[in-house]
């Protein structure tokens, strides 16, 4: 964490345009999961603007390697090896300091380590697919692993997951609480993808998509592809409102 | 033409999908030797200041049928209603109490169960006690963006009756999807996606 006073503004108003509906038919499991009734609006109070922190300590090692994370001593995860790094940033542009950043993924086959998985893509041995990393004082963040393999699941009959890595990211506030996926760039199988279709704009799914990052591969190593991570902002609290009489 | 805010947009929300054990929870889902425990998942200790109490949650979709697939995450305040958080600047919570807890629902039964302490009371914006309160958020395959909600107490009814929150929802007859009935030291919350009994979310 940086030595800046801590915020206790409210977050800005979450863009219920730009983020995904909670009923999307395309997806079917949206049906009968999604809220019908209006959200109730309320202005963040401390119970919403304050949020638990986590401690580089708490960090093993191969937290942040999933090639070697889960592997036998000597040996790692079968796929092309990738480096993803980014910046957890808020909507004002500021980096997010100590942000918990946890990630999961498939294997290099496609294939999840997960008791109700069912695609016949063999298990990787040496891969569990979880990862781990917490953001430094500019908000940045880097972990490795292999690229993913696309998947097909059970909404179509031929629907098809592009290859993504799973990111779920602690900010500063419980409102901030955010799950989203990263894409790679140039997989044909984004666009035809039901659950990308759940976000309405396509600029928001662009924000998405990872971008190669041919600057920061390991030569003869591992490619690189960054992606950015943007949590909602945080209101200045210079001038509190206070009720006449406070 | 104007000068530019030049805000960045939220990133776009995507479903936890079916897997989200594997990564929130890898040890609960068998992946085990990566991290020492699952985060979230012991709330309290020996020393932790408060009541003891289990909230024994549920989150049921418009069929009827528990998710037996989903994740929740709670967020709470202390005994003394201090936050463990930077961002509480009224005085320094209860060192032995995170606040948080995180669990995947049992995968046969859908159900949740916290072991946690009572909160105590927090103020509102203008300065008034909310009534003790627990905040959840819960994903799952199926939800694309994570859902807020609070639960309420059953046996804090006069708090209740005062808070700002419950106080300024228009229909009376939801308020009661946000308060968890009391059994001994067990609170049942039943989180109802759709229908009848729809739980009210709220959008923070
Ligand atoms: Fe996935």
């Amino acid at each position: 964490m940086s030595n800046e006073r801590p915020e206790t503004g409210a977050f800005f108003q979450r863009d219920r345009q730009w983020q995904p509906p909670a009923y999307t038919p395309g997806y079917k499991t949206s049906v009968v999961r999604a809220p019908q009734k209006a959200l109730i609006s309320l202005d963040n109070t401390l119970s919403e603007i304050t949020g638990p922190v986590f401690g580089h300590s708490m960090l093993g090692a191969l937290d942040a390697d999933l090639i070697h994370n889960f592997a036998k001593p000597g040996e790692s995860a079968i796929g092309p090896r990738i480096i993803v790094h980014g910046r957890v940033l808020d909507e004002r542009g500021k980096g997010v300091a100590g942000a918990l950043v946890e990630v999961w993924q498939a294997n290099a086959g496609g294939r999840y380590r997960h008791k109700k998985e069912s695609y016949l893509a063999p298990l990787d041995p040496n891969f569990g697919g979880c990862g781990r990393v917490i953001t430094d004082a500019d908000g940045n963040y880097c972990f490795r692993t292999v690229q993913p393999g696309p998947y097909p699941w059970p909404n179509g009959v031929n629907d098809w997951r592009p290859a993504h890595i799973h990111f779920s990211v602690f900010g500063h506030g419980f409102a901030q609480r955010l799950i989203t996926q990263m894409y790679f760039e140039g997989d044909p199988l984004i666009w035809r993808c039901p659950i990308v279709a759940t976000i309405p704009d396509r600029a928001a799914v662009e924000g998405l998509v990872a971008a190669l990052d041919m600057q920061a591969t390991i030569p003869m190593d591992a490619r690189a592809y960054k992606f950015d991570i943007v949590l909602r902002g945080r209101r200045s609290t210079l001038f509190e409102n206070r009720l006449e009489g406070n | 033409m104007v000068q530019s805010l030049n805000r960045l947009k939220e990133s776009a929300s995507q479903t936890a999908g079916p897997y989200v054990h594997i990564g929130l929870t890898p040890n609960f889902s068998g992946i085990k030797g990566v991290f020492a425990d699952d985060l979230g998942a012991a709330m309290v200790n020996d020393k932790t200041k408060g009541e003891r109490i289990t909230v024994r949650a549920r989150v049921i979709d418009g069929t009827g049928t528990p998710l037996k697939d989903a994740l929740i995450e709670i967020w709470q305040a202390d005994a003394a209603g201090l936050y463990n958080s930077p961002s509480e600047l009224r005085g320094a919570a209860d060192p032995n109490f995170s606040g948080w807890g995180r669990l995947a629902s049992d995968m046969e039964s859908g159900l949740f169960e916290f072991s946690t302490i009572k909160p105590g009371r927090v103020p509102f914006k203008d300065g008034r006690l909310m009534a003790p309160h627990i905040t959840f958020w819960i994903v799952a395959r199926g939800i694309n963006l994570g859902l807020h909600t609070r639960m309420y107490f059953a046996d804090e009814q006069e708090a209740n009756a005062q808070d700002p929150l419950l106080q300024r929802i228009e229909h009376k007859n939801r308020v009661p999807t946000l308060i968890a009935p009391r059994d001994g030291d067990v609170y049942t919350f039943d989180i109802h996606l759709q229908g009848e009994k729809e739980t009210i979310f709220l959008d923070i």
